[in-house]
């Protein structure tokens, strides 16, 4: 070996050392890595305020924070604050909880009636600026008897009124002093929740302690950090550095962690839909057969495979298909044939380049869609060349919310939403004609008599057999009159390291990423030996 | 110099008075819905009522003159009112970010002349030769880049490949405390990153001043009088070298800005640069006009350095002509 030779191999082996050396030690690379104690979470929107009284955790969930009840992994109401699962009195007007014995606020405090009725009270006042006001409309009075009842008397029988008592209850002595919209409780949460905020870095991340004290049982995982990545591609890298033990991410990223056995991807099934809104008054859309052949012409499969990637299943209607409430026989196939043969029969002739004409109109109309949302620009496309083979011209056109909400009287718009909980907390708001064009709510401004009398008697019944039978009404009324061409339910997509075990996802509402994903029930989480 | 000073800044109250009335006019004319951006996704579910509640509470409708005038009044004494979008007083929001921001650009900065400098008077010695060539497409290359991309790059090469650096935030995701050691090793990223966006403008401005006045009559006079190469190419080229890059500091603040907005982003660096734009998108007036009042400050401190920095490197400058 020539003198060369050596020094040389000496360099490459110090440059091999030195390498080592550097390489970030107790940075938990490579995923399992790190402990099971601690887990390190990245999201991609971080909330506004930490505050139940503005709208934070109403749908359950909250780290911080209990509310009355909670859900479990099958989304079934569950004591949480209450002792048991409400009595329901007055024909299904009268709720009444009774507290858990023992359950203190993170500062020492014990929780009392007064506490719950200081957070419906000021959620439920006009001067708050909460945004979910309106899911709490069904409330005339709420009230405490002694303290560990509590009361709700609702303007009408609510048989969905239990699943909003997930809300989460705050302190009155901490929050009570206080503005809720302003005042310093917004970053500074107190509650009696499974973890207990320790510190906010805006723009960061959040990080939480378990709180040792919690009713529920001291969670495994102690600390519980929420890091802040809007970027896809960068939350990505940040897991596979290992500087973040789980994500949330688009199928097309989540699917290059495949191969890697120190993770683990998580597809949480959800109400999650893309749909296209046919306004009731713009003269082509509003037209019955134009909707049933839209209906018939779509291929809902080839967008979930092709668009999804396979993350997602076909949307029948807003409920998804393997939900206890969808009506099984609705389902449909894809058939261009129907299509056809339904705008022949009402009328709708061929024109001269394609697109079908009845009475001097063109079968034609515009899709809005969300500029820099890919997934509904796809989803758009897709259906503009479907509608196109029946002989329907559909312009997809992108713009900003600002633009689209004057138009959505007249013009269609790729439409997600979906919630949890109960079949009423999505449908009424998106079908029922008295809130057409309210807001967001019946953005296609859905008319349909037979629709409204299933939601009303839903809303209403006391006896699951009767809520049953009417959704069953409504989900069949809607596929003989679609105001909606729904397409798709959309699966979110989590990958996680492989330290605990059994971990779960829960069925998601549209909105997504802090609250649900495996972590909902972080608190119940138990390291692999 | 005193003098300047004093006359910049007495200049300086008109002009960000005119800018703050100016964000209040643009952010009222802006296509953006304040309530909307208050409520977030959840508007998207909302009823008319919230969102009429809600246009209601935040004032909304008041027209943009009296909010400015409302802001400008409890801003001279002190209070700079409440930001709605991120729930917190104003100043709360600038204090908890406005530190990281500083010490992000002021290194990047730093590191960004020195190093432009060094790499500036390399490539002037010689024109055309290796080290020219490579130091002058080098500087053209990463001109070219946007720092948004070198960022990513930064991370896959640092983070990910190599392993030896943070890919993102103040300090290590899972730790609790922030320690200057921690703070340390996240920066360099962040910091090199911006510092090598804006190095290529100071190295090519240092290369062309230097090699423009080594071929001076003054540089040549000193090379004939037999002064070491060192004391001509520093003491004399490069001082005159340097003038033309005074004014550019004062210049690149503002591209020092919105660059460090990228690399904030990338980084997940918990500066002000984000909360910029969400207050820009949110309308959020009173977060707004704070912020573009700290960024008009900045641009007008840069330039007011650049030209202190001239008088006094400048013999044939005088304070008092400025």
């Amino acid at each position: 070996m020539t003198t060369r030779r050596i020094r040389r191999a000496a360099v490459a082996a110090a440059l091999a050392a030195g390498v080592a050396a550097c390489s970030a030690p107790g940075s938990g690379a490579d995923g399992g890595g790190g402990s099971a104690a601690s887990v390190v979470i990245g999201v991609s929107t971080e909330p506004d305020t930490l505050s139940p009284l503005l709208g934070y955790g109403k749908d359950g969930n909250s780290k911080i924070f209990d509310g009355l009840l909670a859900r479990d992994a099958d989304l079934k109401l569950k004591p949480a604050l209450a002792a048991a699962l409400p009595e329901v009195s007055d024909g299904g007007r009268t709720y009444t909880y009774t507290l858990r014995e023992g359950v203190k606020f993170s500062d020492g405090e014990p929780l009392t009636a007064r506490d719950v009725v200081f957070t419906y009270r000021t959620v439920l006042d006009d001067r708050t600026n909460n945004t979910a006001k309106s899911e709490l409309d069904a409330v005339q009075e709420v009230r405490a008897a002694g303290d560990d009842k509590v009361v709700f008397r609702l303007k009408y029988p609510y048989a969905a009124f239990a699943a909003r008592t997930v809300l989460p209850i705050v302190p009155e002595h901490v929050a009570g002093e206080q503005d809720p919209n302003t005042g310093s409780f917004n970053t500074e949460p107190v509650g009696t929740g499974p973890y207990v905020l320790t510190n906010w870095s805006k723009g960061e991340k959040l990080t939480f302690k378990a709180n040792p004290h919690y009713w529920g049982g001291a969670p495994k995982v102690k600390t519980l950090t929420m890091a802040i990545i809007p970027d896809d591609d960068v939350r990505a890298t940040r897991l596979r550095s290992g500087d973040l033990d789980g994500a949330v991410l688009p199928p097309n990223l989540a699917a290059t962690f495949e191969d890697d056995e120190n993770r683990r991807t998580y597809e949480a099934k959800t109400y999650d839909f893309r749909a296209v809104t046919l306004p009731t008054a713009n003269e082509v859309t509003g037209d019955p057969a134009i909707r049933r052949a839209l209906d018939a012409a779509v291929d809902r499969q080839a967008m979930v495979d092709k668009i999804l990637d396979g993350a997602g299943s076909p949307a029948y209607g807003p409920l998804p298909g393997d939900d206890p409430w969808f009506t099984k026989d609705i389902v449909r196939p894809h058939d261009l044939a129907e299509a056809e043969r339904i705008l022949d029969e009402a009328g709708w002739k061929p024109g001269k380049d394609g697109v079908r004409v009845k009475d001097g109109r063109r079968a034609a109309f515009t899709l809005l869609y969300p500029s820099g949302d890919k997934v509904r620009q796809d989803h758009a496309l897709a259906y503009a060349s479907d509608a196109k083979k029946a002989g329907i011209e559909v312009k997809a056109e992108s713009a900003t919310w600002e633009v689209i909400e004057p138009r959505m009287k007249d013009d269609a718009v790729l439409a997600g939403f979906g919630s949890v909980g109960d079949p009423d907390f999505g449908l009424y708001t998106l079908l029922h004609s008295s809130l057409a064009g309210d807001g967001f709510n019946n953005m296609a401004r859905y008319d349909n008599p037979a629709v409204d009398e299933a939601l009303d008697a839903g809303r209403r019944g006391q006896d699951p057999a009767a809520r049953e039978a009417a959704y069953d009404r409504l989900q069949r009324e809607l596929v003989k009159d679609p105001g909606y061409t729904f397409l798709t339910h959309i699966d979110h997509l989590y990958v996680l390291a492989d330290r605990w075990k059994g971990l779960t996802t829960q069925r998601e509402p549209h909105e997504h990423g802090f609250a649900s994903g495996p972590w909902w029930n972080v608190e119940d989480w138990q390291p692999v030996s | 110099m005193a003098r300047l000073a004093g006359r910049r800044a007495l200049f300086a109250a008109p002009v960000l008075t005119v800018v703050t009335f100016g964000v209040f006019a643009i952010a009222a004319a802006s296509p953006f819905d304040p309530v909307k951006a208050y409520a977030g996704p959840a508007a998207l579910g909302a009823d008319q009522e919230t969102l009429d509640r809600l246009r209601d509470n935040l004032g909304v409708d008041r027209s943009f003159v009296t909010r400015w005038w409302d802001w400008l009044t409890s801003a001279l004494t002190g209070d700079f009112g409440h930001s709605t979008v991120m729930r917190q007083p104003v100043a709360q929001v600038i204090g908890e970010r406005l530190g990281w921001s500083a010490l992000l650009c002021a290194v990047a900065f730093g590191v960004a002349v020195l190093l432009g400098t060094l790499l500036g008077v390399l490539a002037a010695r010689r024109p055309g030769s290796v080290t020219d060539r490579a130091v002058t497409s080098l500087a053209y290359g990463l001109e070219a880049a946007p720092v948004f991309w070198i960022a990513l790059l930064a991370v896959w090469l640092f983070a990910l490949q190599w392993g030896v650096l943070p890919a993102g935030g103040l300090t290590d995701t899972a730790s609790e405390h922030v320690t200057a050691g921690q703070v340390a090793s996240h920066l360099v990223l962040p910091a090199g990153v911006l510092a090598v966006s804006q190095l290529p403008w100071f190295a090519l401005y240092v290369r062309q001043g230097v090699a423009d006045a080594l071929a001076e009559d003054p540089v040549r006079g000193a090379r004939a009088r037999g002064l070491s190469e060192r004391t001509v190419l520093l003491g004399h080229a490069l001082r005159c070298g340097l003038l033309p890059v005074l004014t550019l500091i004062g210049s690149r603040v503002p591209e020092l800005i919105t660059g460090a907005l990228l690399v904030e982003t990338v980084f997940s660096w918990p500066g002000i640069a984000a909360a910029t734009v969400e207050a820009a998108t949110a309308v959020d007036f009173p977060l707004l006009a704070a912020l573009t009042t700290l960024a008009t400050a900045a641009v007008l401190a840069g330039n007011l350095l650049a030209d202190l920095l001239y008088g006094l490197f400048d013999p044939r400058v005088k304070f008092s002509d400025m």
